[in-house]
């Protein structure tokens, strides 16, 4: 492990080496929101944000992605053969994610990248992205990444972690990639001690911050078929609009589905991301849909964030804690207000 | 605001124990500022956390189709409008409803105020008469209520409930003199490829989550055709051609049934001003055909009616 401190003069200097080493995301003010966006220059990242509108995990999980491309020309002797689409693999590095978003990943590494089961271009874009994080000092009134087995200085899901201790950055490397990219920085200092104790207080300071918001474990211990068949659904349900804003928003949410796109003599194969929100999602080609209600879909994905995953991989929540989906609902459905009610329900038969 | 909410708990109240309704539908308070919950009360005792005030923006008219039970529910302005045209449009009895009419003062601008705090955070919101009073760590804001409207609500002419059975408010004046479409003129002096430039960059940040689409009471097909699956109709990428398609087909289907209630713009997850598609469309219809959706009852659409005097200026 290597830690170096960078100040906050010399930081858009810094910004600038690894520009010249490869492409580099950042958050970027645009228009209403911070997204993450490539930098053109060291200036354009803006650090004092707390975090993106949308989650980065289109960085390995696109919404929109041509897979395979094909020629359907009767006179082509590859007719019909799927040929892979041509992805940009080269080496980037995404500077300033939250330690929740990176944390995401691990979590969707379960869907995209087990023994058994490798998905080529999440591998191979996660394996070329380098993630530098940035603790968050203030976390927002709507995280509760402390209650989902993370936390504002979390760093098991990034290469390097960077802790703003007001003049300066203490950065300090968590994986062999992220050693490798804070040595290959020039020109920065040790990190000072006073810098080094002011980290463990904000530490401490954002934690407490936030407190347990809630507690999963009562969700654990229920049987599936109790929650499953719970009355909280018929009130949580009611306000939904089974629009697609909170999976789409979410960072572990990575559901898709496959298209063919054809035009003339050629096609493409893409991928898209899909929701269980919508209707479509579950219809089956026989015309049967086993999620035809609101109802059913609005608890498939609580379900699916708070009980069906932690029950199947036996690694916590399919939630970070982010708070997208709280402030992007465009009705107010709040996953933490979910989650409690799941806790505390009693299980009467209706 | 206090005033609109003890009545509205009243009625409420009354109309279930008297088992008038099955239900009522208004909201609750959120559990984040600037946003209130839609809410359905099924029995006396929920009533009580029904609530009223500037966050209310949602259009409730949205949760009526296809119910089979007796409703009562608030309704803003445009919420009214909107339960108009889900009458015209059979969606729902006139006989199955109790509507509690809130005239409106407008509502707030959830996105425009939170940009206004700049990343500090509300512990506490009041809102008086024309003033937004927020105050919070480092944070002590009085903000003009009339200036952080909703862009729809600043320029709306029907504050005022159309069609009620009660009103849990005294009716309010409404806007004279707005002009309500400055920015649709503008538009329109553009050339060709610059209206199609404002256009793309206009929804260039669409992610396609349809929450536009899901907000709006107007749109409650069975099926949507953008999830019309045999054949597709629309592909689901955010391919310009692909995004454009979407909002060009939704827009044109609110032609002449739009009430302008905002709520599309409202629920964006990305702040995409939809409003501008639809806005257009409602400018023509009330040119061409002088008609207003949800105004009137008894009165047929504007694009479902022939008339022999209507214009046909466009057969060449």
């Amino acid at each position: 492990m290597s830690e170096i401190y960078i100040s906050k003069e010399k930081f858009p200097e810094v910004v600038g080496q690894l520009m010249s080493h490869g492409r580099v995301y950042g958050p970027v003010f645009q228009g209403q929101y911070h997204e993450f966006a490539r930098l053109d220059k060291p200036e354009d990242i803006d650090l004092s944000f707390q975090n993106t509108r949308l989650s980065p995990k289109d960085f390995f999980h696109p919404h929109s992605e041509r897979m395979f491309t094909y020629s359907l020309a009767k006179d082509d002797p590859e007719r019909c053969i799927l040929k892979e689409a041509p992805k940009d693999y080269s080496t980037k590095v995404v500077l300033g994610i939250r330690p929740c978003d990176a944390k995401a990943f691990q979590l969707d590494d379960r869907n995209f990248d087990t023994e058994t089961i490798k998905d080529p271009w999440w591998v191979q874009r996660r394996k070329s992205t380098i993630l530098v994080g940035l603790a968050c000092n203030s976390p927002c009134s709507t995280c509760f990444c402390t209650s989902m087995d993370t936390g504002p200085f979390d760093a098991s899901g990034l290469d390097v972690l960077m802790v703003d201790v007001g003049d300066g950055y203490v950065a300090r490397s968590v994986t062999e990639k992220g050693r490798e990219c804070i040595s290959s920085i020039k020109g920065v200092q040790t990190v000072p001690a006073q810098a080094a104790e002011k980290e463990g207080q904000l530490k401490k300071t954002a934690e407490e911050s936030m407190g347990k918001v809630l507690d999963m474990k009562p969700i654990y211990e229920k049987k599936t078929l109790e929650l499953f068949h719970d009355p909280l659904w018929e009130e949580v349900h009611f306000s939904c609009i089974n629009c697609g804003t909170c999976t789409f928003a979410c960072p572990t949410c990575w559901c898709f589905d496959i298209q063919d796109e054809v035009q003339g003599d050629s096609g493409d194969r893409l991928r898209l991301w899909d929701s269980c929100m919508f209707p479509l999602f579950t219809f089956h080609g026989s015309g049967h849909n086993p999620r035809s209600q609101k109802i059913q879909r609005v608890r498939q994905r609580f379900m699916h964030k708070l009980k069906y995953y932690p029950e199947k991989y036996g690694n916590g929540p399919a939630c970070v804690g982010c708070g997208r989906c709280v402030k992007a609902c465009p009705v107010n459905i709040d996953i933490r207000h979910v989650a409690r009610l799941m806790s505390t329900s009693c299980s009467c038969p209706a | 605001m206090q005033a609109y909410t003890e009545r509205i708990r009243e009625a409420a109240k009354r109309l279930l124990s008297d088992e008038k309704v099955d239900v009522v539908i208004g909201f609750r308070k959120g559990t984040i500022p600037f946003m209130n919950e839609p809410y359905l009360a099924k029995t006396p005792e929920q009533v009580d956390q029904l609530v009223w005030d500037g966050n209310c923006g949602v259009n409730l008219a949205n949760y009526l189709p296809r119910r089979t039970d007796r409703i009562a529910v608030v309704a803003k302005g445009c919420d009214s409008r909107n339960i108009v045209e889900h009458i015209v449009e059979n969606q729902i009895k006139r006989e199955q409803l109790h509507i509690l009419g809130a005239p409106c003062k407008g509502m707030m601008d959830k996105r425009r105020i939170n940009a206004e705090l700049k990343g500090r955070e509300p512990s506490s919101v009041e809102e008086t008469g024309s003033e937004i009073k927020i105050k919070g760590q480092d944070l002590d804001l009085t903000l003009s209520r009339s200036e952080f409207l909703q862009e729809n609500c600043a320029i709306c002419i029907h504050r005022n409930p159309v069609i009620y059975d009660d009103l849990v408010g005294d009716l309010v004046e409404e806007q004279k003199d707005v002009d309500r479409y400055a920015d649709v003129r503008k538009v329109e002096a553009m050339s060709s490829e610059d209206k199609w430039q404002y256009f793309d960059d206009l929804i260039s940040t669409c992610i396609r989550c349809y929450a536009c689409r899901n907000a709006c009471p107007a749109c409650y097909c069975p099926t949507c055709f953008v999830d019309e699956s045999r054949p597709q109709w629309v592909g689901k990428t955010i391919d310009p051609t692909d995004t454009r398609t979407f909002h060009f087909l939704r827009a044109y289907h609110l032609a002449g049934r739009c009430t302008d209630c905002g709520a599309c713009e409202r629920s964006c997850p990305v702040g995409i001003k939809v409003r501008q598609f639809t806005k257009k469309l409602e400018k023509d219809v009330k040119e061409l055909f002088d008609y207003e959706a949800g105004i009137n009852p008894d009165m047929r659409p504007a694009l479902d009616f022939h008339r022999p005097d209507d214009p046909q200026g466009f057969i060449k």
